[in-house]
């Protein structure tokens, strides 16, 4: 019955302890949505991402990922979904192929597959020339498009990008953003979470959560006119500064 | 304050990463300066050179009157650092860091505590626990606090906001104003170039080249080029389309709009009307605008 649906979370909920990292969240994301998950540090983001991409077992609730349940069926949720985070992205003392070999390989492609899909993802990027470069030596805003590359190399039906532009020059943030567009429209939804408001306007819907819940969810444009205001920037900082709790 | 004339660095066995190119800069007394750029501009090179860190290659610098090779010693009683990565002693509670740098100083937490007051209170309730185990928003708040206690002159500030979120990062930048009216010379850097307008001026940085050094107001002043903000019903193609219209130079997403800058010929508002109507485009909205920071910023890379 969630055919259209990507992402289904149904009073998804995970506590530690006495602490309730995220508090009975309901949301859906359609396919080929362009979906932003925003939050203060501590809101809980981190934990529901973990929840959604099978990494832990939510406390209750529901939840399905490209079809598949995150309480049973987590292996085949991180056989359909691809991940990408600045924190954590490529190996810096391997080569550019080696790493797109040794991802391809992770995500399950015969060799040939790989070579296809090598040779397209260095095209598309222009980085042809730099195959035998290692990672380590590129400047930060190519790794980071060829990691998203990479995280989506075989064709996943979502791909979670974990504040993949943090620190990013502007001129390659954008280009960054033009690429997330392209696999959008190739019918890969993504769900992007971020600290810079100006992405936040990029997204179809955005959600906010504040102290685990989701306090507000919706286009950005229809998110201002409930605020009365005429930017991204304001409605996240009235509704963050209502958190009692502290971040993490 | 700071004078660096000529400042370069290179890294690498045979000096094959170059860092800092000719660097100049100049901050005045009781300035807030910004040092604005992305990750790997050289933000944190500079920094460290110019705290008596590591040595530049070339050039000179001067801070708090004193030379940054020479007088390293005297400087380094004069400066407060705090640096991108949280560096206080992790093991150690909140009380006990905090009258560890203190001592070290020669001084006392009591001694320039209205200096901290205001932030120390909010960290207060947890001066027992370790270092550690603050949450994110409170560890910057220590480190600050431990960055202050021996009332420096001037103060470095590493990326102190990387990270953070929009509250915090508010509450951050009142903080830096207190201090400036305490007559505190702050230089401070970060990645996010909507913080450069809390700023009095303001250095660009982008791949070890100073791009500009200038007040905000007067850098926006010098964008000369006509840039208009547009939106329609389909924004990516919308603005893939504009690149093809005449005497456009460049079309990128900003926020809502679609930024849409001339290159040296003029542009009117309605060459781009007309031109996304032709193209098929509806809910066309077009309007002249006043660059941003940001905007100088790409528009000085790319030149």
């Amino acid at each position: 019955m969630f055919s259209n649906y990507s992402i289904v979370a149904n009073h998804l909920t995970k506590i530690f302890g006495e602490f309730k990292a995220v508090d009975e969240i309901s949301f859906h994301v359609e396919k080929g949505e362009i979906f932003g998950f925003l939050g203060a540090n501590g809101a809980g983001k981190t934990t529901a991402m973990r929840m959604l991409t099978g990494l832990i077992k939510p406390t209750s609730g529901k939840a399905s990922v490209a079809g598949f349940d995150v309480f049973t069926e987590s292996e085949q949720i991180k056989r359909n979904i691809g991940y990408m985070s600045q924190k954590f992205s490529l190996y810096q003392d391997l080569k550019v192929w080696e790493n797109i070999e040794f991802y391809g390989g992770l995500y399950g492609m015969d060799k040939k597959k790989i070579n296809v899909a090598t040779a397209d993802l260095l095209e598309k990027l222009e980085l042809t020339k730099e195959i035998n470069v290692l990672v380590g030596d590129l400047p930060l805003g190519w790794k980071q498009k060829l990691a998203f590359s990479i995280s989506i190399m075989h064709k996943p039906k979502i791909v979670f990008l974990d504040e993949p532009t943090g620190g990013v020059d502007p001129v390659t943030r954008r280009q960054f953003w033009n690429l997330i567009y392209e696999a959008a429209e190739s019918g890969i939804t993504i769900f992007v979470t971020t600290h810079y408001m100006d992405e936040a306007e990029y997204c179809q819907r955005v959600a906010i959560m504040v102290d685990g819940k989701i306090e507000a969810m919706d286009e950005p444009a229809r998110l201002k006119k409930d605020f009365k205001t005429n930017s991204m920037d304001d409605v996240f900082y009235r509704l963050a500064r209502q958190a009692k709790r502290s971040d993490s | 304050m700071i004078t660096a004339t000529n400042i370069s660095k290179s890294f690498g066995k045979k000096g094959q990463q170059k860092a800092l190119t000719d660097i100049h800069i100049s901050v005045k007394k009781g300035e807030l300066f910004g040092l604005i750029g992305p990750d790997g501009a050289g933000k944190t090179t500079l920094f460290r050179i110019l705290t008596t860190l590591i040595l530049a290659d070339q050039g000179k610098a001067v801070v708090a009157g004193l030379d940054v090779v020479k007088d390293y010693k005297m400087l380094r009683k004069k400066l407060g650092y705090m640096p991108g990565r949280f560096s206080l002693y992790q093991d150690l509670s909140v009380a006990e860091n905090l009258a560890f740098y203190a001592s070290i100083f020669n001084t006392t937490i009591e001694a320039n505590y209205h200096l901290i007051q205001d932030i120390y209170v909010q960290l207060e309730p947890f001066k027992d626990r370790r270092a550690g185990a603050l949450s994110g928003g409170m560890k910057q708040k220590l480190a600050l606090c431990c960055a202050l206690i021996h009332k420096p002159e001037i103060l470095f500030l590493d990326e102190p906001t990387t990270g953070v979120d929009v509250v915090s990062r508010k509450e951050f930048w009142e903080m830096l104003g207190r201090l400036k009216k305490e007559g505190i010379t702050i230089f401070v850097s970060t990645p996010y170039m909507d913080e450069a307008s809390l700023c009095d001026r303001i250095a660009l940085i982008q791949n070890g080249h100073i791009l500009s050094e200038n007040t905000p107001k007067e850098l926006v002043n010098g964008f000369n080029r006509d840039l208009f903000g547009v939106k329609a019903d389909r924004m990516n193609d919308a603005r893939k389309s504009l690149l093809s219209l005449n005497n456009i130079d460049d079309a990128y997403a900003f926020g809502e709009f679609l930024h849409v800058k001339s290159n040296k010929g003029t542009v009117y508002e309605r060459d781009i009307f007309d031109h996304l109507k032709r193209s098929g485009f509806e809910d066309i909205e077009v309007i002249r605008i006043e660059a941003t920071i940001e905007d100088c910023f790409m528009d000085l890379m790319h030149s």
